[in-house]
């Protein structure tokens, strides 16, 4: 049967982790290797590197730091951020990266996704979109959550999916960095409208909220960051914590 | 030992020789395929659409039927598993045809690409899944695959049961991905990398009789 994933994101600035790192294992704090290589070794599923600099300096560290995160790593590595060309997603996975996710520019440009599922097949490119709720909808915003696409995230899903995207990561900016859990409803109604996978984001605080968003959520992954950062055996517990409750993992 | 990983432009391949150069093998990627000669293995990896096999005309072919024949390993990877069959319902163009059956998509009943690690089911040992225990989850990427026959030594199941590796002789084949497959990914490509080596100890010169009717067929 197939496994729900558990991906971790390393949020990267110039080369470094910037999101709270507590591992009193790791020689120097926040070296996206090491971290990676951590997770590897507990059992994640997945890895994805989100750049959150976006100066061209940053974008070179960031090439180096995908180089080194896959040079030693045998699963799949994505890296999101900031990716608005198709040089840039050539750039990631010359680096070693094996899927690119794209937001802002797949909303400015939708041509870009078949593009670039073109030239590196689907099962490449993951279209990010970040939702926030309005009423009964979901809105779509871009630039980071910070100006609204003018886009419905359900129909928006459905288009990445028809133009060529392999899958989609959703996160919801209620929900992102309040560790108050995923945001369900959004992610079922996205996951029900289209057949790729849906890979859930924003809002983890608990083994119970990676639970909930794999039965009411039905996501097909869910990606964290904080929550794994900040105990050591965290992917590894989660992942017995959602075995014992019937949810298909990789143990 | 010389393992040939053929670029026919379907994906990055830097994965795959990563993959390999982890278990201590080198492969090279040959430019045409009259330099597929000296190779002691090949390798046919690949992602995306079935009609990106079209770039492996009749000298591709025929290059590696000839090696085959002659005891060449030969290791076909996601696309390149489906590529070894007669055909694949994703696009009107014929495979090598080295095992038999068609490739066709996946039931519309469970989500469509199959993205994940999905457990093997071992249906008969098999020194490509040496030290891969029953049950051992695997990466896949897929929409379309290859069915369960005599050559399948192990299935998977995703909406229908297909078949996640192949052997038909010296012919192998994995629907997953090895090269993000974690450690029993490694073990896989390192059992190939066996099989290659342990076909050069036992025939040290395997190619020279072959050679002469090779360059005429050309």
């Amino acid at each position: 049967m197939l496994s729900k994933r558990i991906i971790a994101c390393l949020d990267v600035r110039d080369g470094s982790v910037v999101k709270g790192i507590n591992f009193e294992g790791l020689r120097r704090a926040g070296d996206p290797a090491e971290l990676a290589e951590r997770y590897n070794a507990e059992g994640i599923d997945e890895l994805v590197i989100l750049d959150v600099t976006a100066t061209i300096e940053g974008r070179r560290a960031l090439e180096a730091t995908i180089r080194q995160v896959s040079a030693r790593l045998f699963i799949p590595l994505a890296v999101g951020g900031g990716i608005r060309a198709e040089s840039d997603a050539a750039a990631a996975i010359d680096a070693g990266a094996d899927k690119v996710s794209i937001n802002s520019a797949a909303l400015s440009d939708p041509s870009l996704v078949t593009t670039l599922a073109e030239r590196y097949g689907s099962q490449a490119v993951v279209v990010a979109i970040d939702a926030k709720e309005n009423g009964d909808r979901f809105e779509v915003f871009a630039r980071s959550g910070k100006v609204a696409a003018d886009r419905d995230a359900v129909e928006w899903a459905v288009e990445a999916e028809a133009r060529g995207a392999g899958e989609i990561l959703l996160t919801s900016i209620d929900r992102d960095g309040t560790r108050a859990g995923f945001d369900c409803r959004l992610t079922a109604a996205v996951s029900g409208a289209v057949s790729i996978p849906v890979i859930a984001s924003g809002g983890a605080g608990t083994f119970d909220h990676f639970f909930e968003v794999f039965t009411d959520g039905k996501a097909d992954a869910a990606l964290a960051a904080s929550i794994f950062h900040y105990s050591e055996h965290a992917v590894a517990d989660l992942k017995q914590f959602l075995h014992a409750r019937g949810v298909p993992t990789r143990l | 030992m010389t393992i040939a990983l053929i670029d026919y432009r379907a994906g990055n391949l830097t994965s795959v020789r990563k993959g390999f150069a982890a278990v201590g093998a080198e492969l090279f990627t040959p430019s045409a395929a009259s330099d597929l000669a000296g190779a002691s293995g090949i390798v046919v990896p690949g992602v995306g659409h079935f009609g990106a096999t079209a770039f492996l005309d009749d000298a591709w072919r025929n290059e590696i039927r000839a090696a085959v024949a002659d005891g060449v390993p030969l290791l076909g990877i996601c696309l390149g598993l489906q590529w070894l069959f007669e055909g694949s319902e994703e696009a009107p163009l014929a495979g090598l045809g080295a095992i038999e059956g068609r490739c066709v998509r996946l039931p519309p009943i469970v989500k469509v690409p199959h993205v994940g690690w999905n457990s093997l089911e071992v249906v008969r040992p098999s020194p490509l899944l040496e030290g891969v225990a029953d049950g051992t989850q695997v990466y896949f990427t897929h929409s379309y695959a290859a069915p369960v026959t005599g050559n399948c030594v192990a299935a998977t199941t995703h909406g229908t049961k297909f078949a996640a590796a192949v052997q038909h002789a010296n012919v192998w084949g994995v629907q997953f991905h090895p090269e993000k497959s974690g450690r029993p990914g490694l073990r896989i490509l390192e059992n190939f990398t066996t099989l290659v080596r342990e076909r050069r100890t036992m025939n040290d010169e395997p190619r020279t009789s072959n050679e002469e009717p090779r360059t005429t067929n050309r």
